[in-house]
């Protein structure tokens, strides 16, 4: 009953979508205004019903109603409930439904509360959500539907990949596709600002929280993806450049370069065509991350759905959005002028330099992601790995990472370099000088080298542009860009010096054998076997001292889960300021002996420490705008008010 | 498409087949005594494909396959073989599939010739940006 229940509205949310399209499409036209009354209502319906439909399904897996195919496939009664509720989402049927969920609602929250753009540019930005909700509503109805029945009902479900029975990974998902569906909201004022040609700084203005939401959903969500695949591989890597780690990467520097860019289009009236096109280039991304993700088209450790039929249909529906938005794009470009020009050496002209090169390392992984692909459709099959993104990236992110150090001290329109020369480019250079003579005394590699240069310095310089300010009375926003810029320095401080200084350790233990691992020491002081509710492990139980202190219990794991059959490492860390202790317990050979693997990972939590910071600083700019958004609309109450009692 | 889709779905399924009953390489799980070999031979594992995982590479796995070679690459590091060589062997035997760096073939020129496009490209964006009068 529920499962029809969430079948009809979701039936029923596209219908509306329909609805949508046409009467926003018709409400452009001179002959079709009568239907634009119904273009805002629709939207928010059709945000519920899809809502009701994803309810539908939590209320299925949480049941574990068995009758229903997706749950049966995907679920298992004795799975813990916190993993029955991320079961939802933890498939491809569930996850297409979150993302016309999440898609919906966001367009009716956009229908109900944005009254600042022309209501022309409100309609075509609707009329845009349904079109690209439509093709998402048929997706799911005709080759993916969630509610499909299963006859006859099976005695107990397939379970859920023990990989995902994680609590860091029963939330990393949703929190990235929150960041490519908001990213889609944002494309989608750009529609609007295209079809009425009025792309301007209200229409920057409306589109930025979405953009610094949907930027700080992918941050957030990247940083988690890496902190998981970090601790629960049981390798000590923390990013593979696995095409799936790059379908999140994508959307998110296309993201960085939007919102800067927004941001010069809303503050200086420049930037136009560049900031739509970006724009474009992130719901692209999206739609190739969404894609790359769900077609099963790659092989890695994410790629868990397999279906030729929904590949194909996928590509269809990212040929028509992508197709459709360069067209448009192409279409309305030259009547698009640049606006307001200014010189190099201005804020403006650093934020066009790192644009460029945000969109050149957005390039370069793209192309690095997609050519295994290619070659093997042309019948060679190559691998595309860190040894190419690292240097090809470094070449665009150094210059982009040093031109971000200065940008933020600029004044915008027109500067000159030597006026912040003596009190903020010196002591930001010193500090690099200070990191290169570290790294050459340290025998370390080139790029750790740099990175840990570049660290210092944009650490210094990104806390510059607070020097001289009440601390107190600084906006939300410059707060937001500090320490958000901060924390890529304190995040690239961690990647280099994880890379430069982590110490390996493999060894064969027996109970009470003690292993040093750099300046720890490990005991193994026994190996009991556990049970979970679904999986049974072999348990260690170990002591570390750092350098000789007290001792930390520890109880890493080595996991058989049965439903469906699966070994897993369940590391254990220790984490001190300084850095990060990693055991992972492996088989035991046949001389009883067992297989532990041990790092210590200098400074390694700074790298999700920094990229928590980058997401805090969305939050506090995000904060800041709303804020004053509604600000300005209460001042803008009273006015209408006062002059209404003025008038009687 | 359907033989990528069946060796997608053996590639899933080989963590469950997995479970062999062999002993490991001798060097699958034990590091060279001396650390300067090691950091030569982790470097090199860490830019190889494991072969039966989905992108990982031979330093980051538990698959046997990944063992063996994990003892191949150390075997052969102590023994005084350049890096190089060893991955050219395995190349050899494997296929460029095996490498994480691409070498520069007529297949692979246009990984190495995009990067270089881009530079030039982003010259020509700024030049055209900030060209003639914008430092007037």
């Amino acid at each position: 009953m529920i499962a029809e229940l969430g079948l009809a509205a979701l039936w029923l949310a596209a219908a509306l979508a329909a609805l949508q399209l046409i009467a926003g499409s018709l409400g452009l036209t001179a002959r079709g205004q009568t239907l634009a009354g119904v273009v805002r209502p629709v939207a928010v319906v059709q945000g519920l019903l899809a809502l009701v439909a994803f309810a539908a399904l939590v209320v299925l897996f949480c049941q574990t109603d068995l009758s229903v195919k997706l749950v049966a496939m995907n679920s298992h009664s004795a799975k813990p409930f916190i993993f029955k509720l991320a079961g939802t989402w933890g498939n491809h049927e569930g996850s297409m439904l979150l993302w016309v969920t999440v898609m919906g609602l966001a367009g009716g929250f956009v229908a109900l509360v944005e009254r600042r753009l022309p209501e022309r540019a409100m309609l075509a930005t609707l009329a845009g959500q349904a079109f690209v909700s439509l093709g998402f509503y048929a997706f799911l109805l005709i080759s993916s539907n969630p509610f499909e029945r299963l006859n006859p009902v099976p005695a107990e479900g397939q379970g859920l990949h023990p990989l995902l029975q994680d609590i860091g990974l029963a939330f990393h998902p949703p929190t990235l596709y929150l960041g490519y569906v908001v990213i889609s909201i944002a494309f989608i004022f750009a529609i609007g600002a295209l079809v009425t040609r009025e792309v301007g700084p209200a229409f920057a203005r409306a589109m930025r929280p979405w953009v610094l939401g949907a930027w700080m959903f992918l941050t957030v969500g990247i940083t988690a993806g890496s902190y998981w695949a970090y601790y629960e591989l049981g390798w000590g890597g923390w990013w593979f450049w696995d095409p799936v780690e790059n379908a999140s990467l994508m959307p998110w520097l296309a993201a960085t370069a939007l919102l800067h860019s927004a941001s010069v289009l809303a503050a200086r009236n420049a930037l136009r065509a560049w900031t739509v096109m970006l724009g474009v280039v992130a719901f692209s991304m999206s739609m190739v991350g969404t894609f790359l993700v769900r077609s099963g088209i790659l092989t890695s450790v994410h790629a868990f759905a397999v279906d030729p039929e929904r590949g194909s249909f996928i590509l269809a529906l990212l040929a028509i959005n992508i197709g459709g938005a360069l067209t448009l794009f192409g279409l309305r470009a030259s009547s698009v002028t640049e606006g307001e020009r200014f010189a190099v050496v201005s804020r403006e002209g650093a934020l066009v330099f790192n644009n460029v090169m945000l969109s050149a390392i957005l390039g370069i992984v793209l192309f690095g992601t997609l050519y295994p692909l290619l070659a093997e459709a042309m019948g060679a099959k190559v691998s595309v790995g860190p040894p190419y993104f690292n240097p090809m990236g470094a070449l665009f992110a150094v210059p982009m990472l040093i031109v971000m150090a200065v940008g933020p001290l600029l004044r915008w329109r027109r500067d000159r370099l030597s006026r912040i020369r003596g009190g903020l480019i010196v002591p930001a250079l010193r500090v690099v000088l200070a990191g290169v003579g570290l790294g050459i005394a340290a025998h370390i590699g080139l790029l750790p080298h740099i990175g840990l240069a570049l660290a210092g310095g944009l650490a210094l310089a990104s806390l510059l542009p607070l020097r001289g300010r009440n601390l107190l009375r600084t906006p939300l926003p410059v707060w937001g860009m500090v320490v958000a810029h901060f924390g890529i320095a304190v995040s690239l401080f961690g990647m280099a010096s994880e890379s430069a200084f982590s110490v390996e350790q493999l060894v064969a233990a027996r109970v009470g054998d003690v292993m040093p691992v750099g300046p720890w020491q490990v005991r193994l002081d026994r190996i009991d076997p556990v049970a979970g509710p679904n999986w049974t492990a072999m348990e260690a139980r170990m002591y570390a001292r750092y350098q000789g202190g007290a001792p930390v219990e520890i109880h890493p794991q080595a996991r058989f889960f049965w439903t469906p059959p699966q070994q897993t490492s369940e590391s254990a860390l220790v984490t001190r300021w300084n850095g990060q202790l990693y055991a992972v317990v492996g088989d035991q050979a046949e001389d009883g002996r067992w297989q532990m693997r041990l790092w210590w990972k200098p400074f390694a939590p700074m790298i999700w420490l920094g990229g928590l910071l980058v997401g805090l600083g969305g939050l506090l700019a995000l904060l800041g705008r709303v804020a004053s958004d509604l600000r300005r609309i209460s001042a803008r109450h009273k006015i209408a008010f006062r002059r209404e009692r003025q008038g009687r | 498409m359907r033989l990528v889709l069946a060796m997608v779905a053996l590639l899933l399924a080989a963590p469950v087949q997995a479970q062999d009953t062999l002993p490991p390489a001798p060097y699958a799980y034990r590091q060279l005594d001396d650390p300067a070999l090691e950091a030569k031979a982790q470097a090199l594992m860490l830019t190889l494909r494991c072969l039966k995982c989905q992108s990982q590479s031979i330093a980051d796995s538990d698959a046997p396959m990944a063992g063996d070679m994990r003892s191949q690459v150390r075997q052969r590091i102590a023994a005084g073989e350049d890096p190089e060589a060893i991955r050219a062997w395995l190349v050899e035997r494997y296929g460029d599939y095996v490498s994480y760096a691409p070498r520069v073939t007529a297949l692979t020129w246009p990984l190495f010739a995009v990067p270089a496009a881009l530079l030039a490209l982003a010259a020509l964006l700024l030049r055209k940006r900030f060209g003639g009068k914008a430092n007037a």
